[in-house]
């Protein structure tokens, strides 16, 4: 997008935009493709991401409709998925092998090629170099593999839709020996693409660790970090440790699949009514512990550049520096750390023992009390501030309390008897979906709202920004509250007819793990929901191409006043970043400092002397 | 730089030298021990493992520098052990803590 | 507009970008492994008793596959403060005994390989059990209908063991000692030719054979791509990219530096797989 730059009013920056510019003589393949500029691989992240999220959604839109509606054939897109899957979609109703696929795609991909990727590869690699006022990576080549690897990771994800079988039906959590003895090589090529995405994360995480230790700017020492670069720190850490036991266990599922090896499947296992033909002595156990060890974390991987994008816009939105900065970097820190030995609270149910249970419930509990502070400190970061309601700040306001419900309807499921009860079903969807949708996601929208100008050199439209935000936060808690109560009256997930064929048609005998009709009927309201949830999103991508090229353009390179380093560049930034050499005089938030000339000093401001 | 030079002279490869020679007598011992055949299989794990993490330890302090290393990497890699220790001790309570099922 | 720290240490971490990078990646290696090691563990505790199985591999190729790797460790370092002395020479020369030394490696390691997949457990239909080493095939082997027929008869030199022993689920204990300990039956290694319709099972000792030799393949499969993949490097520095010893020494020893630190890390991974896997 740098080659906007020039058309900019301001003279000095044109002029330093055509200076970056030099890395045009590189060509369009090698600025715009294959690039090892941090900026553009963030945006190459960002864009590809963001189809992926959409992709997800569609995927969720289709489920929904067969948890509405189970067994009619699905209009419009009905007669495309027959036509493109084949017998899975017979008569363009979703079977329920479909059903699972699309089920376990739908999480995979919001996880690992979704969230993930915006939160922290996009973001990460456009803001975190500037706000340490870093030319660029520490290893840019490496960088560029990274995407690439991320991208061919996504692409055979993508491709297992099509192939005999169709994708991975094991969830996106593939517990073996389920995952395993599916008769299709969906589950293969899951597992090709997850090692794949793995490696570019580990070749990602690697990188911003380096970037953040060696490469900031004189005077950036660690507490004049700002708050969303040490979210991103703690992040590229947790990624750093926790992916590779999930590369392991990824590797001995590979062998079982296609070696024919036993890790997972123990002895005596009986797949359809038969002895499975394998010589046993595997733990099914192994790889929940493998999976969980990475996959809770990965929450917080999902979480916590989320959270420090919310602190970053709440500071300057509010023209108050952040409350409890020192506190919070701690809390992330901490959160960071105890996130590692939470992991086997998912596993409650294998029958697990009371002493190993009362430590993870233990654990869980006290990671809670980290998450709290940060939550705690961005609501009274408010506190008497003249906050500016636009539509970034109204999406970092919003992510506050729908991350508190999300956080804090967690608690049941961290103490094991209310887990036994609550396990596997849609109360657990609510949960964790109410920290990612309406949480992470919301903060991630906040984010390209708020940093779209600096990417684009123009704001994107306020009014589709608000009618976007409106209608997304109404739906979003319309598709998600209700299922709370869905998962009380004792809905399980992962049913292919939501919950029909346990429906309580009338007052018989068997009432016993029955569902009342309201509960049921509850999934008609929930789709349309969700439906209405997707018509909420057009005007956000309306607004976003029509910003990118017919957008009011910016008249400075800092429109939000703000006070960290990326606002302190040209706009957008040239290869190279800075116009000047940088130097940090001081922290991260100095809003409204008493006696200031202005209501707030940027990061490379001198003291007056 | 200089003094850096002088520290990994004519000692410091004598030093590498040492620790080869450790290394591989290192090595015929844990074989040794094996072929004696320790009278339980415990005592036989825990030689084999106090001998390799020994040899392991020699790898990393002097071939990997690591004896004399920067705060940094020490923080790096005592995060990394803390949670591998974690998840192989945490792995290993939760297999032994669970309820035994007695089959027929 | 160059990237600071490529080549001279940053003052406050004492570290030059590439040092702090290899031992991230290393770190991670250390969860890599460390997962596979805690599987080890799980599998091998949660074993019945008396299944898992001992004496499958053989200790002395092992033995000098480790001293192979004790070498090429030695090297590498040796190689390193050789070009820290100047002595670009001497570094080649120590530089490509490394090499040789990872080949070597992964040619000893093939043939264990190799070893594991032509040594045959064959079921017959009386019950009795045929362990050996596969000496030939005979007949068979066209394609019919796309398939590969199996060939008529398959010979093998190794031991049988009673039927009787099969039954007392003893069969699938490759412990040689240890079967004849517990029946008093010494096998007698001799060469067996077997008719294949004989046969219910004929199954080499791949990774589908116990979870033993799963874990076995799987981490010492990794451990080869590490082998292969650090020496694949190490060659490059020592050979087309050395160029750079004449343009930017410091960074080109440093470059040594860190493939020699990724060496050492496959080197102590392996001085843990020996024990427990050949050994223990």
């Amino acid at each position: 997008m740098s080659h906007q730059a020039p058309a900019q009013s301001h003279a000095a920056h044109a002029h330093d935009s055509h200076h970056g510019g030099g890395h045009h003589d590189a060509g369009f393949w090698r600025t715009y493709i294959f690039s090892t500029d941090h900026k553009v691989i963030g945006i190459q992240y960002g864009v590809t991401s963001l189809l992926f999220l959409f992709f997800g959604f569609a995927l969720m839109l289709a489920m929904r409709w067969q948890i509405a509606y189970p067994g009619k054939p699905m209009p419009v897109v009905g007669a495309l998925l027959e036509g493109v899957l084949g017998p899975i979609a017979a008569g363009g109703v979703m079977t329920p092998d479909l059903y699972n696929t699309f089920g376990a795609m739908h999480g995979t991909i919001m996880v690992f090629l979704g969230v993930v990727p915006l939160g922290f590869a996009a973001f990460g690699n456009y803001l975190v170099p500037l706000q340490i006022g870093a030319i660029d990576m520490a290893f840019p080549r490496i960088n560029m593999a990274s995407f690439w690897s991320f991208l061919i990771g996504g692409m055979v994800m993508f491709v297992s839709f099509f192939i005999p079988g169709g994708a991975a039906q094991g969830g996106w959590t593939s517990y073996s020996p389920l995952a395993t003895s599916i008769p299709t090589d969906g589950q293969t090529w899951w597992i090709l693409a997850m090692v794949l995405i793995i490696t570019s994360s580990l070749l990602g995480s690697v990188n911003f660790i380096a970037t953040v230790i060696q490469l900031r700017a004189p005077g950036m020492t660690w507490m004049r970090m700002p708050f969303f670069t040490w979210a991103q720190f703690v992040t590229a850490f947790i990624l750093l440790l926790a992916f590779p036991p999930l590369e392991a266990a990824a590797v001995m599922q590979l062998m079982d699949k296609v070696f024919h090896a036993s890790f997972y499947l123990p002895t005596g296992l009986l797949i359809g009514g038969q002895l499975a033909d394998i010589s046993g002595g595997g733990s099914p156990l192994l790889w929940q512990h493998l999976f969980w060890f990475l996959a809770h974390p990965e929450v917080y991987v999902l979480i916590l550049p989320a959270i420090g994008m919310v602190g970053e816009i709440l500071a300057n939105n509010t023209r108050k520096p952040l409350f409890g900065y020192r506190s919070l970097v701690y809390s992330v820190l901490a959160v960071g750390f105890i996130s590692f030995i939470v992991w086997a609270h998912h596993m409650y149910l294998t029958g697990m023992g009371t002493r190993i249970s009362t430590f993870f419930q233990t654990t869980t509990l006290i990671i809670s009390i980290p998450s709290v502070i940060i939550l705690t400190c961005l609501f009274l970061s408010l506190w008497g501030g003249s906050i500016r309601f636009n539509s970034a700040m109204l999406f970092a306001l919003a992510f506050l309390p729908m991350f508190g419900i999300g956080g804090l309807t967690g608690l049941p499921l961290g103490f094991n008897f209310s887990d036994l009860l609550l396990h596997d079903s849609y109360y657990v969807i609510a949960h964790f979906h109410y920290v990612v949708a309406p949480g992470t996601i919301f903060a991630l929208f906040a984010g390209v709202y708020f940093w779209f100008p600096k990417m684009s050199g123009r704001k994107m439209n306020e009014w589709l920004g608000k009618i976007h935000f409106a209608g997304s936060f109404v739906f979003m808690n319309l598709v998600f509250f209700p299922m709370f109560a869905q998962g009380v009256a004792g809905m399980s997930r992962r049913m292919s007819d939501g919950g029909v064929s346990y429906m309580l048609n009338d007052m018989t005998a068997d009432v016993l793990g029955r569902l009342p009709k309201e509960v049921v009927e509850a999934n008609i309201g929930i789709s349309t929901a969700a439906f209405l949830l997707g018509v909420a999103q057009i005007p956000f991508i309306i607004n976003f191409f029509w910003s990118i090229f017919r957008g009011e353009k910016v008249t400075s390179n800092n429109p939000w006043d703000a006070t960290t380093l990326e606002w302190q560049t040209p706009t957008p930034p040239p290869h190279g970043n800075f116009d000047k050499p940088i130097k940090v005089y001081r922290g991260p938030y100095e809003y409204s400092v008493p006696g200031a000339a202005r209501d707030y000093l940027p990061q490379n401001e001198p003291n007056r002397s | 730089m200089t003094d850096q030079n002088a520290h990994h002279g004519n000692h410091g490869i004598k030093g590498y030298l040492l620790v080869f020679f450790g290394l591989i007598i290192g090595t015929i011992i844990t074989v040794a021990a094996w072929k004696v055949h320790l009278p339980t299989l415990f005592l036989t794990v825990l030689v084999a493992l106090i001998i390799a993490t020994v040899k392991a330890s020699m790898v990393a302090a002097w071939f990997m520098h690591l004896a004399n290393e920067q705060r940094m990497i020490y923080a790096i890699l005592g995060l990394t052990f803390f949670f591998f220790l974690g998840m192989m001790l945490l792995t290993v309570w939760a297999y032994g803590d669970a309820p035994k099922i007695h089959l027929p | 507009m160059d990237i600071p720290y490529t080549v001279l240490p940053r003052r406050d971490t004492g570290l030059y970008n590439a040092k702090l990078g290899i031992w991230l990646f290393l770190a991670s290696e250390v969860m890599l492994f460390g997962a596979l090691f805690s599987a080890y563990i799980l599998l091998r505790v949660g074993s019945y008793p008396g299944v898992w199985p001992h004496g499958i591999l053989n200790v002395p190729v092992g033995t000098l596959n480790t001293m192979v790797l004790i070498c090429s460790s030695v090297t590498v370092v040796l190689a390193w403060a050789a070009l820290k002395a100047n002595d670009f020479a001497k570094y080649r020369k120590i530089q490509l005994v490394t090499v040789l030394c990872a080949l070597a490696f992964v040619c000893i390691k093939s043939y264990e390989y190799y070893d594991k997949f032509t040594h045959y457990e064959v079921v017959m239909k009386d019950g009795r059990v045929i362990d050996g080493h596969l000496v030939r095939k005979e007949g068979g082997g066209q394609v019919v209908n796309g398939r590969k027929q199996p060939p008529e008869f398959i010979v093998l030199h190794g031991v049988e063991f009673p039927a009787e022993m099969k039954a007392a689920g003893m069969a699938k204990i490759p412990l040689l000692e240890a079967i004849e300990k517990k029946s008093g039956h010494h096998a007698e290694h001799k060469e067996f030719r077997v008719a294949w319709s004989d046969t219910t099972r004929v199954q080499n000792y791949g990774p589908w054979h116990n979870t033993y030799l799963a874990i076995y393949f799987t981490l010492t499969a990794l451990h080869a791509l590490h082998v292969i993949g650090g020496a694949a490097v190490i060659f490059w520095i020592w050979g087309p990219g050395a160029a750079m010893w004449k343009t930017d020494p410091e960074r080109y020893t440093n470059r040594v530096e860190v493939s020699g630190l990724f060496w050492h890390f496959v080197d102590l991974v392996w001085i843990f797989l020996f024990p427990i896997l050949y050994l223990l």
